[in-house]
């Protein structure tokens, strides 16, 4: 069956099997491989994506469902402007560790920042009870949607200075002595 | 050093004690890390698994024809194809064997009958559907203390003189020496307990793309695989492929956990079909496949046995355990200790009767034993003692922090010889208890418990704490092996001429931040920043060997290899620096990333400098080179500890129980990063949390697996998860070079008791005593019931 | 896992779309929110021939109050009944069970029509319309009629739907300004089935007085079950505790509910009864401000 889907942006016609699920399409047809999976059952919500701004499961959602729709996955997320607030809040709050549920908990967080700019903890932890992560202890996710929340919202903390072991600091090499 | 204390090095170097954001993080945020699954290769086949429905059964027939001729089919493997090979059976990481495909029966509901190698995906699990298998079923056995019955049938009737269903029999400690200390007692407090069959369940299944060359016989493994070194020589033993022709890859893990200690059937087969057919071939399970047929953990039924004078010191433990292995006995863990490291269930106290006695029984379930987030069986081990102790505070009337204190060893009696023959490296545990309580504000809960109690709400509080000492790091080499592996780890450093530096590692992070992590421990001991060295791990190509990451092991032994190495290029670094410098050296001092001369601290030079050197102007007759590698094999393991103490409200109506608060006071010794420890210590509370009050699997009479899916097997979201406090000691480890004790299970293996704890603690002027995990509303119902009559 | 083959339409009207459940009744399954029916498919639990996905079929999508009802269209997804300020003003027991149907991103996609159609016996959302005294539009090509909820589920994941029949909205009638509801459910976690939950409904007159009254139960017996006896007891008393306790008996007495991982019988048993106290509790709370 005959779709077209935009997909971060980006217009993609293809003849695809009714039965093909979303996140499959997504990561084999177009090798966007970010969107993961990760149960059988609709529960995990690692394939999570915005459809038309909206998050869904993509793992229960049938590609030919989201013919002319509007897909944001992670890879999406970054603009010309460089890293999205939520990306960036999910590194400074230690907000992942094995990577995984990643993708999902910062698109979740992003829909939820645009329909509730200030979400509070509570809020913050419900919206995000469709989706496990089994490494953070959910902790650092929360304070990291805060974070990205506030950042949106210009209200942030300038905090303490960072360290950042991307950003080189540059070595101090003197000349060889003697 | 103290979590208080200064780092040592400046940001820029950033070594041991800074906080720097994680350098794996940046293509994890853009969807770029690169699981297994996301491997694509040309002409890449898919498989799918065909699992036994029933949990044992003869196998009388297997009929492929109907899925052999469904278009897009390239082959259908079943046990026998792979007996022809050699293949259809393998060794378990205990050195039992383990059905790859079934040829004769199957053992446990999800087994490996047969495989499907297909164009796509979507046929492959097409074509299982076309599979006809005519089972003769057999009677089922899921309790292990039945299976150990006399009269029981035979579940491994494939090993020879195998009569019964016992996989094994094993103690620790001294028998007389405990009898005595019971027969002294004033009062003995005793505990049965069922620690629940669980799953890792890391979100990221397990699986493997295997690509063999045919023309010169090269296979390339990609694998979720937490011990890609191990897992090339069991490769190598297990299909007879030369090792150097091997090469496993573990790319990017979406978490282990230990789930992915283990080889499982769906490599060897899918490494098989590749060999047979010229074409990688990608298998990558399910989740219902990973719940019910990869690795679980604990199972263990336990009766513990406390003797205490009426004081309330002790004076001896016994436990008799029977733990369920399911089919095939494959616990990951040393060869030496059929219970792991189960026998550090002494815990914090000090006392020197102990006897533990351990059976291991075959059962009609799922395989596997591997050490969930936790260093082998210390999580049984901890919570059972941790258990016993409220028990005794209750049935003493002793407070619990108090009966605690009064059995603490001392810190002044470190390193201490535990009576089942461990020694504990170092501790100060009534300081960690202390913290906790403080921060906790213990005494005024315990006057909101009474007053609740007095006012008859339906809502009671619980104040639940455990003080668990851990055993991690395994291991020394006299004691510690897998398939005759002796546990240590390595690291290798390659300092570049720019003085920019790559660190290589026989270990694999699957989500703890190693590469953030280790360059600073070369940042501390070299001074070269961290932000400068690239970590590489997980390719069997191009890392030392080593055993992988598992047990808590990274820091304590390749954290150990990775200082050690850094400080043998510092050692040649100061020849080099004397050489510049022309000055002896013993007249060089040493600060972060810098010799210089005594007394002249102008004069100096920096480790770039010194690297460039190795390169471009050595000294005579030295190796040229700045590069070097560290075997580690550590002297003892290291013991981490802390206190938790739990707060929760009991729903006397319904039985629910939420927590309202959690204080997690951790002792892991210096700490790297303390960011990313505190990110493992609430990982680690969270599963704790899970396990006691949700998540286990479990199986009705007939066998059949509940918890086959993430609808029965429960994981807590956001939302149920505690919100965690978390406090810090810092007692260094004596013997490891930096001081590090590891961290990754602390959580894991202490917290189950203190929440559980705290329930009990709620409960406990009606009357109730225990209630086994998970703490399932209904399960509270029960209790309150029962107490009542 | 990865569903069976099937052939899938996605008409754009609603004739389109019955015409299609005509010719092809049989071995048809209609896709809205698809949160149960895809998962059933890829375990290959449920191998339909066919799928009508109706999500392009217009003028389904709306919460409304008309002729004293208050309408939702088959194509209402959970979380527009819970963001929706008319429910949460007309009907409480409806806004307090939709946040706890499964999760926040399954309710993004599943409907509430969907999930009576599916008829699943621990679902949420028909002892809601039971406490409420719903209907349900059933619309074929050959016309339309309504079903009252109570004669609506049959057996469990069967309903009165004929195999050409679409339900095209669910409606409630729409009581006074002083209403009342809960819906109190013990989850064992986020996107759980419920051990037990009991939908409760009040509606008082100017003196306080139970003039209308609601309670079903879900997970508790072999499909949502009106306790009708405990509605009848209520209605024309003055409420009290004691009301309710009496109430919550014979709710409690209701339930047939079966031993299993939940819990026991006489666990959950005890939770309805529990569940039904402090619910109409809440339900005459909520009754008394409104």
């Amino acid at each position: 069956m005959e779709i077209t889907m935009t997909v971060n942006g980006v217009a993609h016609k293809d003849d695809v099997e009714p039965r093909v699920l979303l996140a499959d399409y997504l990561r084999t047809r177009l090798g966007l491989t970010g969107t993961h999976i990760g149960c059988d059952t609709t529960s995990c919500g690692v394939c999570t994506v915005l459809m038309d701004g909206t998050p869904v499961k993509s793992c229960t959602v049938f590609a030919v469902q989201a013919d002319d729709t509007e897909i944001t996955t992670v890879e999406g997320l970054k603009s010309a402007d460089g890293l999205h607030p939520i990306q960036k809040a999910f590194k400074q709050e230690h907000g992942l560790q094995c990577g995984f549920c990643t993708p999902a908990m910062m698109l979740v967080g992003k829909a939820l920042i645009e329909q509730n700019p200030d979400p509070d903890e509570d809020e913050v932890r419900w919206a995000i009870s469709g989706n496990l992560c089994r490494c953070t202890g959910y902790v650092n996710i929360v304070k990291a949607i805060r974070a990205a929340a506030a950042e949106s919202r210009g209200t942030a903390d300038e905090g303490p200075a960072l360290v950042d072991l991307t950003n080189e600091p540059s070595p101090t090499v003197s000349a060889p002595v003697g | 050093m103290t979590t208080t204390e200064q780092p040592r090095t400046s940001p820029e170097i950033c070594g041991l004690g800074h906080s720097p954001r994680r350098i794996e993080d940046d293509r994890f945020i853009q969807g770029a890390g690169h699981y297994v699954d996301d491997i694509v290769l040309p002409g890449m086949l898919h498989m799918a698994i065909l699992r036994s429905p029933v949990p044992h059964a003869r196998i009388v027939s297997i009929d492929t024809s109907e899925a052999t001729a469904l278009p897009g089919v390239v082959a259908v493997v079943t046990g026998e194809l792979m007996a022809q090979h050699n293949l259809a059976w393998m060794p378990t990481m205990s050195g039992d064997t383990q059905a790859v495909l079934a040829t004769d029966k199957v053992r446990f509901q999800g087994q490996e009958v047969a495989a499907v190698i297909a164009d796509t995906v979507y046929t492959a699990w097409d074509a299982l559907e076309l599979i006809d298998v005519d089972y003769e079923e057999l009677p089922v056995l899921v309790d292990p203390r039945k299976s150990l019955e006399p009269d029981a049938v035979l579940i491994r009737d494939d090993k020879e003189g195998q009569t019964d269903n016992q996989c094994y029999h094993w103690e620790s400690g001294d028998k007389g020496t405990t009898d005595r200390a019971f027969a002294e007692a004033d009062r003995v407090v005793t505990l049965d307990t069922h620690y629940p069959r669980s799953h890792p369940a890391p979100l990221e299944t397990c699986g493997c793309v295997a690509d063999i060359d045919p023309a010169t016989g090269h296979a390339n493994i990609y694998m979720t695989s937490q011990a890609p070194h191990a897992h090339r020589t069991v490769f190598a033993l297990v299909a007879g492929l030369p090792e150097e022709k091997i090469r496993i890859i573990s790319p990017d893990i979406g978490g282990g956990f230990g789930n992915k200690v283990p080889v499982y059937p769906g490599y060897v087969v899918a490494t098989a079909a590749s060999l047979l057919l010229g074409h990688p071939v990608k298998w990558v399970e399910s989740r219902s496949e990973n719940l019910i047929s990869t690795g679980f953990a604990r199972d263990y039924h336990m009766h513990g046995e406390l003797a205490l004078r009426g004081d309330g010191r002790i004076l001896g433990l016994r436990v008799n355990l029977i733990s369920d292995n399911g089919a095939f006995f494959s616990d990951a863990q040393p060869t030496k200790f059929k219970a792991g490291l189960f026998h550090i269930v002494t815990g914090s106290y000090d006392y020197t009767a102990a006897h533990v006695v351990a059976d291991g029984a075959y059962t009609n379930k799922a395989p596997g034993g591997v050490a969930y987030r936790c260093s082998f069986r210390v999580t049984e081990a901890s919570y059972l003692i941790e258990r016993l102790m409220e028990s005794a505070a209750l049935e003493l009337d002793i407070d619990p922090a108090e009966l605690r204190r009064r059995n603490f060893i001392k810190s002044e009696q470190f390193p201490y010889a535990s009576p089942t023959g461990f020694v504990y490296d170092s501790g100060e545990y009534e300081r960690a208890l202390d913290v906790a309580l403080d921060q906790v504000g213990y005494d005024d809960l315990r006057r909101e418990q009474r007053e609740r109690r007095d006012r008859g709400d339906e809502t009671l509080l619980g104040i639940g704490i455990a003080s668990f000492t851990e055993v991690v790091g395994a291991g020394n080499s006299r004691d510690f092996d897998i398939l005759g592996l002796k546990m240590f780890d390595s690291a290798e450093l390659r300092v570049h001429p720019t003085g920019k530096a790559i660190l290589k590692l026989g270990v694999k992070s699957q989500g703890q931040g190693h590469e953030t992590t280790y360059p600073q421990i070369v940042a501390e001991e070299l001074g070269i920043p961290a932000s400068h060295i690239r970590v590489e791990e997980g390719d069997t190509d191009t890392t030392p060997y080593g055993l992988g990451t598992y047990a808590s092991r990274s820091t304590p032994v390749a954290g150990a290899a990775t200082a050690m190495v850094a400080r043998k290029l510092r050692e040649k670094g100061r020849k080099i620096a004397a050489h510049l410098l022309e000055a002896s050296e013993e007249d060089l001092d040493w600060e972060p990333g810098r010799f210089f001369v005594k007394g002249a601290k102008e004069r100096g030079v920096t480790i770039q400098d010194v690297a460039f050197a190795a390169y471009t102007n050595f000294p005579e007759g030295m190796e040229p080179g700045f590069e070097g590698v560290h075997y580690y094999d550590p002297p003892n393991m290291t013991y981490p500890f802390g206190s938790y103490v739990a707060v929760v409200e009991v729903d006397t109506g319904t039985g629910k129980w939420r927590v309202r608060r959690m204080v997690a006071v951790d002792d892991c010794g210096v700490r790297i990063n303390p960011m990313i420890v505190e990110g493992q210590i609430h990982g680690g509370l969270a599963e704790g949390f899970a396990m006691s009050n949700m998540q286990f699997i479990t199986f009705d009479d007939s066998g059949n697996c509940i918890g086959s899916n993430f609808m029965d097997y429960l994981i807590p979201t956001a939302y149920e998860t505690p919100r965690f406090e978390l406090g810090a000691t810092v007692t260094p480890s004596p013997h490891h070079p930096i001081g590090a004790k590891g961290v990754g299970e602390s959580a894991t293996v202490g917290s189950p008791a203190a929440y559980v704890n705290a329930v009990i603690d709620a409960l406990s002027h009606l009357g109730v005593r225990n209630i086994d995990m998970p703490v399932l509303p209904h399960r509270v119902w029960q209790a309150i019931q029962e107490a009542k009559h | 896992m990865y569903p069976p083959k099937f052939d899938y339409a996605a008409p754009r009207s609603l004739d389109e779309a019955l015409g299609l459940l005509s010719d092809r009744g049989e071995d048809v399954k209609v896709l809205a929110g698809g949160q149960s029916l895809i998962p059933m498919m890829k375990l290959r639990l449920a191998s339909p021939a066919m799928l009508i996905d109706i999500n392009r079929l217009p003028g389904l999508s709306e919460i409304a109050e008309s002729d004293g009802y208050l309408r939702l269209g088959a194509l209402v997804r959970h979380n527009d009944v819970g963001n929706s300020d008319l429910v949460s003003r007309r009907n409480p027991t409806m806004a307090a069970a939709a946040p706890w149907i499964a999760d926040p991103i399954v309710r993004n996609r599943g409907t509430v029509c969907g999930a009576l159609a599916h008829a699943d016996p621990l679902g949420d959302w028909a002892s809601v319309m039971l406490a409420c005294d719903a209907e349900v539009v059933a619309t074929s090509a050959s016309g339309q009629r309504t079903i009252p909820m109570r004669d609506f589920i049959t057996d469990v994941f069967t309903t009165a739907l004929r195999e050409d029949e679409l339900l095209t909205e669910v409606r409630v009638p729409v009581s006074g300004s002083r209403t009342g509801g809960d819906y109190q459910t013990l989850e064992r976690k986020v996107g759980d089935y419920a051990t037990a939950a009991v939908a409760t409904r009040l509606d008082l007159d100017e003196d306080g007085r139970i003039v209308g009254a609601g309670i079903a139960l879900t997970s508790v017996c072999s499909i949502n079950t009106k306790v009708t006896e405990a509605e009848a007891l209520l209605i024309g008393q003055q409420p009290s505790t004691e009301l309710f306790v009496e109430a919550a008996e014979i709710a409690a007495r209701t339930a047939t509910p079966q031993d299993d991982v939940r819990g026991p019988a006489e666990y959950k048993r005890d939770v309805v009864r529990v569940f039904t106290r402090r619910g109409l509790a809440t339900s005459l709370e909520l009754a008394q401000a409104g």
